[in-house]
């Protein structure tokens, strides 16, 4: 039986998720199920002066509407709303008392026997409020913001900031070429297809089951038990199948806290869904103000890297992440220096969002090494290949895999790189002027600590469980493809069962670390089943493992056989015939080789090809190409629709995407997605997505993860395009055609 | 959103009887926009009634040698109606750079005619908007006007008409047939839509209880020389930063008689007729193209965001002339711009 691990089986899920028979958060039932709309704030900061429901009450089918004054018992203390991954501060608690945080935040439930008498119900809510002085604007809050302090949550502490190296300051001062630049990334806001909603149903019992849309069903389940004060048997989170996440998901939001209050109010199971609009009072991308300095020899190697970032957050909460330590990982440079500062604004707490920090910080370095090749007269790439770096710069370690030059070399060929005329608006066709760019990528390879239950039964069938997520990325499938693997089954033998959080431990699904993680995790618990077969095998008369060690034995098309001499092997079904068990159960936590002595990441090359009317500045992307190291690529089909969605994200960053704030008014003025443009058809040509080889050893099956990877650099690359296409650099994004017409 | 009533009419006359009844009643055909208006709070109507399947929805020649366009013709059907892309192509270009293949599928001619500005200030009930609540103020003059137009603004509204249709109609010189209580009438294309002066919340010169029945196309359709060039922020599903619609009547390389009409630019389709009237009898080339953009753009004023559609306004009608002149009208499928 060939293996499964590193083919392009299509997705297991795929036929439940065609078919509809795949259930989301907001599709689940129960008898008498009551539907709720939320009412939010108008205004941006301020109290509530008068809350008056009167009139929603009145309306037929409306059971209550729950605010402030009339909600159920919640935690007082900020620890009760920690979750696993809340940054430093004191939580949002929605419906908590009358102050009024951010525009858009929920004031008010109303929960009524239908979804339409909700919604109206909820129009007629009148709201007074006592209206306090607000900034939106991180440029107003430029000068204010404060230097990052080092996380108190200890699952937060690799955000700290990076420690300096050698003295930046006196090496930029004598560097032969300088470049120094002021970049901008504006707020972004996540947009899944799926909306966030939260269906509590309260069982005969009298205990829940919420299916919340979420990255972590453990992660709700025991932020539900602190707020509530409920025991953890009193509470099962599920969340089988979601429709997009991106990092939006990993923090409980404010839908699960309202049905739980609702359902506990009325002892009703009782549904949340959020409107479209609704979806901009979540997290998002937090805007960033960097300013980058470079010096450089005449060589083209870097001397002196300087990286100065203001990320934007709310005032209640310290989110940020290492914004500024990919400039002094990703290039050999003795001095480097960092200095990063929080504006804190009147918005809702920002969050993490695909490949957070690095797409933003990537983006400003990877456009400023590109400023820097035209000041010393040499090819993009040729100035990454002169300060590579095979060593960790911030620890001075090796990595563990770094193919990176490698994609350098299959990247530049598959796109024709040695082809390009560095003479900016050089390239030609028709009225179109034409524009190469190209740019590096980095992620990191995390690990992280998890627990997978398998269950053989005799029949040679296998249920995989484990409590993560699948967010749309393919979980299900590569779960099932490593499970088949490693237990020797056909894939249709492997049944999978996740996001339920009475299933065994797992972390939210973030980071690019569940890949790596869990199919370790059933790499483990396999060999647990593995050895129990081969302890029964033995007991066999005359068994001809007898002899065989544990290590010197695979599961392989339904038999243990020996490694050495493949004549030698028990059926997994005479094996267990012989225990007389109809099925082995195996529970295993796996936890990730401590390996300091390493630095663990995954790297990209992206080539961009722009044609940009030069009348009218309309950018067409019409070429990429990504080369990606990630260790092993457990599914070449899904591995590639990752990184084409990233690819897709970096053109919709570098073109599209802007949050726009009225800061007069502090609301969101293109809260949907008709107005808040990502990338339609018409914009994606071609795409090319190519995967280096990278054995690596920092874990047993050599995955490094690839959520994220795909869409660093890209943004960089599309605008290292647009500047050769046009000599022009637009150095704050989205590149809009305005900017290239002045 | 309120709850409210659906009644559907059985004729035009059972239409305009049954608005006449109830004021607060609006008529919905393909629902494109006004349903988004009544999630959103801003239109709240305690009745619709629906005139969809009104037999209106037969697109006929005329005696005069032109087209008439019943109101429920849907846009899919019109922009690929064999008469329409023959006779008339600048018509069904313009449609087909408007909105979504599925939006297109639903929205009807008269809806297109009686779409609401896109502007954000209009669609959020916590903001100010003359035109949703005369007197509020205009949140978008000091606000975010990307958008926004540059050309007839009023100091009470400074929003854009967002068809696309409709800048192709204006240039045609269609005619609106109305029914009303007061019987039918008919409105020249430049009439039909308003600039918003002091009362904004007017878009058009509808009175109330009329509806639009049918629109007619005269015979010139300029179908050899023409262009419709839209520019937007992605190539596909975006209302228009600046559009062009042209058609051009060419002989020995003159200019005999010239269309042009804006989108994106104004509270109505903008045709300029000084500038058709200056490229009449010119010869096509860059030149002239330019002198009939200063005209049309002699009064633009921007307000911040939006003070690059000037410029941008001004290069997409000498694109868009130069495109009709040369017989390459911008295609509406493969993006770049011809």
């Amino acid at each position: 039986m060939a293996p499964y691990i590193g083919t392009a089986v299509s997705r297991v899920d795929g036929v439940a998720k065609v078919t509809g028979a795949a259930k989301y958060a907001a599709e689940f039932s129960a008898p008498g199920l009551l539907y709720a709309s939320i009412v939010s704030a108008t205004i941006t900061k301020g109290r509530i002066t008068r809350i008056d429901t009167s009139a929603a009450l009145a309306v037929e089918g409306v059971l209550t509407v729950l605010t402030h004054e009339n909600r159920p018992r919640m935690a007082d203390k900020d620890e009760a709303y920690k979750d696993e991954v809340a940054p430093d501060g004191s939580p949002f608690r929605p419906l908590y008392d009358d102050k009024i945080k951010f525009n858009g935040q929920p004031i008010a439930l109303v929960v009524a026997e239908r979804s339409e008498i909700a919604r109206f119900a909820a129009s007629l809510v009148v709201v007074e409020y006592g209206a306090a002085a607000y900034v939106t604007d991180v440029f107003r809050r430029r000068e204010a913001a404060v230097p990052v302090k080092a996380p108190a949550n200890p699952s937060e502490a690799l955000f700290a900031p990076p420690k300096p190296r050698g003295d930046a300051d006196r090496a930029l001062a004598a560097a032969a070429v300088r470049h120094e630049g002021e970049y901008y990334v504006p707020i972004e806001h996540h947009n899944p297809m799926e909306l966030y909603a939260a269906t509590a149903i309260v069982d005969p019992d009298g205990k829940l089951t919420v299916y919340d849309k979420t990255q972590g069903v453990q992660n709700i389940q025991h932020y539900l038990c602190g707020v509530f004060g409920l025991k953890s048997d009193d509470v099962k989170v599920m969340n089988p199948y979601m429709g997009g996440g991106f990092g939006s998901g990993l923090r409980p939001q404010f839908e699960v806290v309202l049905a739980v209050l609702a359902a506990r109010a009325l002892q009703r199971s009782v549904r949340v869904v959020l409107t479209r609009q609704q979806m901009y009072a979540l997290g998002y991308r937090p805007a960033m103000i960097q300013r980058i300095a470079l010096g450089a020899n005449r060589d083209g190697t870097l001397d002196a890297i300087s990286h100065d970032a203001i990320t934007v957050t709310s005032q209640y909460e310290d989110f940020y992440r290492q914004e500024t330590a990919w400039s002094g990982l990703l290039y050999t440079s003795a001095n480097a220096k960092y200095a990063h500062r929080l504006a804190h604004l009147d918005l809702a707490t920002s969050c993490d969002m695909r490949a957070p920090s690095a797409a933003t910080a990537v983006y400003a370095l990877e456009a400023a090494m590109d400023e820097l090749a035209v000041a010393l007269k040499l090819d993009p790439l040729e100035l990454r290949l002169r300060c590579y770096s095979d060593r960790d710069q911030h620890e001075d370690r090796p990595y563990s895999s770094k193919a990176l030059r490698e994609c350098y070399r299959q990247g530049a060929e598959a796109f024709g790189w040695s082809r390009r005329n560095p003479e900016p608006r050089s390239m030609r066709e028709g009225t179109d002027l034409v524009g190469w760019g190209m740019a590096t990528g980095v992620w990191d390879a995390f690990q992280a600590p998890i627990t997978v239950r398998i269950v053989l039964t005799a029949n040679g069938h296998a249920e995989v469980a484990c409590a993560t997520s699948d967010i749309g990325t393919g979980t299900y499938t590569i779960m099932a493809q490593v499970a088949a693997d490693m237990l020797g089954l056909p894939l249709d033998n492997i049944s999978i069962k996740l996001g339920d959080s009475s299933l065994p431990q797992s972390p939210v699904e973030g980071g690019s670390w569940i890949a790596a993680s869990v199919s370790n995790g059933i790499a483990t618990t396999a060999a647990r089943i593995r050895n129990e077969l081969l302890r029964l095998a033995k007991q066999m008369p005359g068994s001809p493992l007898a002899d065989v060690g544990s290590d010197d034995v695979a599961l392989a098309d339904g038999k243990l056989v020996s490694k050495r001499d493949s004549s030698r092997a028990v059926s997994i079904a005479d094996a267990m015939r012989q225990g007389a068990v109809e099925r082995i159960e195996q529970e295993e936590t796996t936890n990730p080789a401590q390996d300091e002595k390493r630095a663990h990441n995954t790297h990209s090359a992206i080539f961009a090809e722009v044609k940009i009317d030069e009348q009218l500045g309309v950018i067409r992307v019409t070429r990429v190409v990504s080369a990606i190291a990630a260790g092993r690529i457990l599914n070449t089909k899904t591995a590639t629709s990752q990184i084409l969605g990233g690819v897709v994200w970096g053109i919709g960053m570098a073109l599209h995407e802007e949050t726009q704030i009225d800061h007069t008014f502090g609301r969101i003025v293109n809260a949907n997605i008709a107005e808040y443009h990502v990338p339609v058809h018409a914009d994606i040509h071609d795409i090319k997505v190519i995967f280096v080889d990278e054995p690596d050893d920092s874990n047993p099956l050599g995955i490094k993860g690839l959520g994220e990877i795909g869409i660093v650099g890209v943004a960089a690359a599309v605008a290292n395009a647009v500047y050769h296409a046009t000599g022009k650099r637009v150095r704050d994004l989205p590149i809009s055609l305005d900017k290239l017409l002045a | 959103m309120i709850n409210f009533q659906y009644v559907r009419a059985n004729s035009i006359a059972d239409a305009v009887n049954l608005i006449a009844d109830d004021p607060a009643a609006k008529f919905v055909a393909g629902g494109t926009n006004l349903i988004d208006l009544m999630k959103m709070d801003v239109e709240q109507p305690t009745k619709l009634i629906d005139i969809s399947r009104l037999a209106l929805d037969k697109v006929e020649d005329t005696a005069e040698g032109g087209l008439r366009i019943g109101a429920m013709v849907r846009n899919s059907d019109l922009a690929y109606h064999p008469a329409v892309e023959a006779r008339y192509p600048v018509l069904s270009s313009a449609i087909r750079a408007g909105a979504s293949q599925q939006l297109r599928n639903m929205a009807s001619t008269g809806g297109n005619l009686l779409q609401r500005t896109r502007c954000a200030y209009f669609y959020d009930i916590a903001l100010p908007c003359n035109k949703r609540t005369p007197g509020s103020g205009c949140g978008a003059l000091a606000g975010h006007n990307r958008m926004h137009a540059i050309l007839g603004t009023s100091d009470a509204c400074i929003a854009v008409f967002p068809s696309d249709m409709c800048v192709a109609l204006a240039l045609l010189e269609a005619r609106v047939h109305v029914s009303g209580p007061n019987g039918a009438r008919t409105i020249a294309f430049d009439a039909f839509h308003r600039l918003p002066g002091e009362t904004p919340q007017r878009d058009n010169n509808l009175e109330p209880g009329e509806m639009i029945v049918a629109v007619e196309l005269p015979s010139a359709g300029f179908a050899s020389n023409y262009s419709y060039l839209k520019i937007r922020d992605r190539l596909s599903y975006a209302f228009a930063l600046v559009s062009v619609g042209v058609g051009l009547e060419i002989a020995d390389g003159r200019i005999k008689a010239a269309r042009l009409a804006l989108g994106g630019v104004a509270h109505k389709p903008w045709r300029d007729t000084r500038a058709e009237a200056a490229l009449a009898g010119q010869a096509a080339n860059e030149a002239v193209f330019r002198q009939a953009a200063d005209i049309v753009l002699r009064d633009a004023r921007g307000f911040g965001h939006n003070n690059f559609k000037i410029e941008l306004a001004r290069r997409a009608i000498i694109r868009a002339l130069t495109q009709a002149a040369n017989g390459t009208p911008q295609s509406q499928s493969n993006k770049k711009i011809a």
